[in-house]
């Protein structure tokens, strides 16, 4: 029987070159199947594998004999164990985690997601959920509609799945009651209009004898409708609907195998392309139009959703990976703050203010929840207030990211709308997120326009705003220089403050270490802190070793011409390493102290600062008169 | 725009996991072991990067003991893709001349255990791809297609990261490292059914032939080289046989076939009744045993 259903061992045998030419034209479906514990989840996907004679029989003599030594249905088969994979898992009689099964039908690949059903799980439903076409949801005929059930209905319907299959099982421990099947139903349709749920398809099934699973029953004549197989064989996927929106291509890896070849590799998103297509490269404002698709079988006439290609653009502009690329006249929007939906899946908790890092598309941003509106408790889908999302929370938040992010809404496109969240110390994926909307366009928000304005800072002090910059070693002398520079200042009667390491690590930025990033995430807070003193009419001065020319580079940009001063105290190290007044030279050396600038992490000299101060002819008080010259201050 | 067949989105996929590798870590690798489903892998990375040649280099794991077609074809298919080709082998095991007929499970934990181990670290690569598939073993269901390793090679079945949509997480500490599963979704079926449509090269050994074999331990044994040792009683026999799936040959079990085409193996493996990885005595003894070999290390 189910052999005629899986594989048409008939056709096989025969004609083996027309089996293979009509399975080539196979479709893909991927699903996910929700349970709770006892729903009979892992038997039903054992029965599915076992009916489509994906079990062979050393598996099956495995198996029989599993089922007798650790099965729970006495002599008789358990299904369950084909697919509670981990041997721990296997112990305690629960699966833990997602697993992935496979089958096939003459029409079909399936790819199922099995996601455990209890309450600390929701992190591995919406993993299995983000990939899947639809949802089974299986709910035990004797139980009918449980909280469980609304939860993972909710889950699913959140992570976008438009396909929903209510399998009421073990309608055998019903007597196959018609009035039963249509209660639950009538309980779970009132449920799905509250969450938006609009169409389901429900199916009365056994996955321990089978019924309406690949055949039709006996026991149900009362149903009419598909088998649990045929509906997933025939259940219309959104194919569709990505190929008809406009094309989103994120660049991935931008393919140089020579100087003649610059070629965009990506999956496309959505829409379709073709060479001649007008192109806009985002963010940013480059327009050019296709040249080529390549591939290694040669070049395409055309590409759309759900490929993988490479396309070369008529014109040598600047496209790297993070970028999309869609059409000129249809961009996507740009924005560094959004809504979105949260779900947190690490132990510690998410806290606002706190910086993660965020990928999307091919793109990584820091960012941080500005405000989290609401809590949804996935029992009651009520709204609670919250100030923090703890391990299976799921939140609407605000969040901010450090730059410019082209998206667009998940509902629309979750290529380009979905992102997960990484912790900065230990790289683990704490969450997963889906955008709702931007808070407001970052490219064209216009700072406010305030009347007492910086040049009104500037003059009630009598003095042109500064940001003297002093970069250097440790040990060069930045900061001694510094404050010299700072008491000369002061005596001249201006207004002047000074961000160093004691009062910038310890407070503003007590949360960074010594990391690349973090280094590069200190210098652009104290950047903007400096930026917003400038603003208030203060000359600061900053002593950072701030080794990264690009990040002394960010910064100076943030200023108008001519405010920004870059000064080199230039040290070599051996003289630095010998003055080791705080002795971390010498526990660098030792390897007790990781990521130390001019040992284990690069020192970057400026190529041209505006003053360069030689510590090796210049004492610090020479060296501070030298600075206040050269700057023949405008104060 | 025609829908995607099944195995159109694989290879999709596959390649978008390949360039999100390559993008994202310092020193990636190709584990390359010569069978099926590493052609298919190379075939993908191939198509991946091209016109570029793939921007990383194979690595065979090599325990002296794999057949000598399988010898063959690694030369051959390197310098077709135009890649480097590094060969391991764990000087440990030279040193004591470990080998399948003498040292059991030794055999497996030295040469491929260890020797990728020592490999990886000694070429500081950060990211491994593998051609394994979630279909070939339970407790492979579960595999991550980003499966981290910790600095040594520990894999935590409790410490696996989410993967949700096509968004892969590659961040890593120094010294820790990812294996990365391309062909993780794919089925026996599915690459049986890829390489005949993309005609890729495989090791004849997959197509039946009268090559010369003993029955030992329930398994036909091909005898490939002058180095098995035949016991008491048993005489070399030259029997029409292929194999499914390709190790050390003396650990290798063939099946009986007369399928000598591709489209014939297909035939015969859609009408076939037992599994794929019956043919390696390394699962026997218990069904959780890859998992054992997993947290070990062993790919």
């Amino acid at each position: 029987m189910a052999n005629d259903i899986y594989k048409t061992d008939e056709l096989i045998a025969r004609d083996i070159d027309a089996y293979l030419e009509k399975h080539q034209h196979k479709t893909m479906l991927r699903f996910i199947t929700c349970g709770s514990v006892d729903d009979g989840k892992s038997t039903l996907i054992g029965r599915l594998l076992y009916d489509s004679k994906m079990i062979f029989e050393d598996q099956l003599a495995v198996l029989e004999a599993d089922s007798k030594r650790v099965g729970t249905q006495g002599q008789e088969i358990d299904f369950a164990l084909l697919v509670d994979g981990l041997a721990a898992e296997r112990e305690q009689g629960i699966t833990i985690d997602v697993a992935y099964r496979f089958f096939a039908t003459d029409r079909r690949k399936f790819i199922v997601a099995d996601t455990p059903g209890h309450e600390q799980y929701t992190r591995n439903m919406v993993t299995g959920a983000s990939t899947a076409d639809l949802a089974v949801i299986l709910i035990d005929a004797r139980k009918g509609v449980l909280t469980q059930t609304r939860r993972h209905s909710y889950l699913a319907h959140l992570v976008g799945i438009r396909n929903i299959v209510l399998a009421i099982n073990k309608m055998d421990l019903v007597d196959y009651d018609r009035a039963r099947y249509d209660g639950i139903i009538g309980d779970y349709r009132a449920f799905a209009d509250q969450i938006g749920v609009g169409s389901f398809q429900a199916i009365p099934i056994s996955g321990l004898k089978g019924d309406n699973i690949t055949s039709k029953s006996d026991a149900t004549p009362w149903y009419q409708g598909p088998t649990l197989l045929e509906y997933l064989e025939t259940v219309e996927i959104d194919q569709t609907r990505m190929i008809e929106r406009p094309f989103r291509m994120a660049v991935q890896w931008v393919n140089r195998p020579n100087l003649d070849f610059r070629g965009f590799s990506g999956q496309i998103a959505s829409g379709w392309i073709k060479p001649g297509d007008a192109v806009r490269i985002l963010p940013g404002s480059t327009t050019s139009t296709v040249a080529r698709i390549v591939t290694l079988d040669g070049d395409l006439s055309e590409a759309g959703a759900g490929q993988s290609v490479t396309l070369t653009l008529a014109d040598e502009i600047d496209c790297s990976r993070g970028q999309v690329i869609t059409p000129a006249d249809q961009p996507l929007e740009v924005a560094d703050q959004f809504e979105a939906t949260i779900v947190w899946m690490a132990e510690e908790p998410m806290i606002p203010g706190r910086a993660y890092i965020m990928k999307i598309g091919t793109t990584q941003a820091t960012v941080t929840v500005t405000d989290e509106k609401y809590q949804v408790n996935v029992n009651t889908m009520a709204h609670e207030p919250g100030k923090t999302l703890a391990l299976n929370g799921i939140g609407v938040c605000n969040i901010a990211t450090s730059k410019a992010i082209p998206f667009e809404p998940y509902a629309e496109n979750p290529d380009l709308g979905g992102f997960i969240l990484i912790d900065r110390l230990n790289n683990a994926t704490v969450g997963a997120g889906m955008i709702h909307f931007a808070l407001r366009r970052s490219h064209n928000l216009p700072w406010q326009t305030i009347d007492v304005d910086r040049t009104a800072h500037a003059a009630i002090k009598n003095q042109q705003p500064r940001l003297l910059w002093l970069t250097g070693l440790s040990g060069s002398g930045k900061t001694t220089i510094a404050n010299l520079v700072e008491k000369k200042l002061h005596a001249m009667g201006r207004h002047t403050f000074l961000l160093d390491g004691t009062n910038v690590r310890q407070g503003l930025n007590k949360d960074l270490g010594f990391t690349d990033a973090d280094r590069v995430e200190n210098i652009r807070r104290i950047g903007e802190v400096a930026k917003l003193m400038t603003d208030a009419g203060l000359i600061v001065l900053t002593a950072f070793i701030s080794p990264f020319r690009s990040e002394r580079r960010m910064v100076r940009q943030l200023f108008p011409k001519g405010e920004f001063v870059e000064i080199f105290i230039d040290t070599p190290i051996e003289v630095a390493e010998r003055r080791d007044q705080k002795g971390l030279y010498e526990q660098a050396r030792r390897g007790d102290l990781k990521n130390f600038t001019g040992i284990d992490s690069a020192y970057e000299p400026p190529e041209a600062p505006e003053i360069r101060i030689d510590t090796t002819r210049l004492s610090a008080e020479e060296a501070a008169e030298a600075i206040i010259e050269s700057l023949s201050m405008s104060f | 725009m025609p829908t995607l067949t099944h195995l159109q989105r694989l290879e999709s996929e596959s390649i978008h996991i390949m360039r999100e590798v390559v993008a994202e870590v310092e020193r990636p690798v190709m584990l390359y072991s010569v069978g099926k489903d590493s052609a298919v892998m190379l075939h993908l990375a191939k198509k991946a990067f091209h016109p570029s040649t793939p921007p990383f280099p194979l690595l065979h794991v090599d325990t002296t003991w794999k057949f000598q077609d399988m010898y063959r074809l690694r030369e051959k298919a390197a310098r077709d893709a135009g890649m480097e080709l590094l060969v391991y082998q764990n000087p440990e095991a030279i040193a004591r001349g470990i080998n399948p007929f003498d040292h059991g499970s030794l055999h497996t934990d030295l040469w491929k255990t260890e020797g990728l181990k020592q490999a990886l670290d000694e070429y500081g690569f950060d990211a491994a791809f593998g051609g394994a598939r979630r279909d070939e073993e339970k407790s492979r269901a579960k595999e991550r297609v980003f499966s981290f390793r910790s600095a040594n090679h520990r894999w935590d079945p409790k410490n696996q990261r989410p993967e949700l949509w096509k968004l892969y997480n590659a961040r890593k500490a120094k010294g820790e490292s990812i294996r990365v599963f391309p062909l993780s979704n794919w089925t026996e079926l599915d690459i049986w059914q890829y390489i005949h449509l993309e005609q890729i090269e495989i090791v004849p050994l997959y197509l039946s032939a009268p090559r010369p074999t003993v029955i030992r331990d329930g398994l036909i044994l091909m005898v490939d080289d002058h180095r098995f040792p035949l016991r008491d009683g048993e005489e070399v026999r030259m029997r029409s046989i292929r194999f499914r799936t390709l190790g050390c040959y003396p650990l290798t079990g063939a099946v009986e076939s007369e399928a000598t085409t591709l489209t014939e193996v297909i035939q015969e493996m859609l009408l076939t009744t037992t599994s794929e990885r019956q043919g390696r005595a390394i699962d026997h003894d218990q069904s959780a045993s890859m998992e054992k070999k997993k947290q070990e290390g062993y790919f």
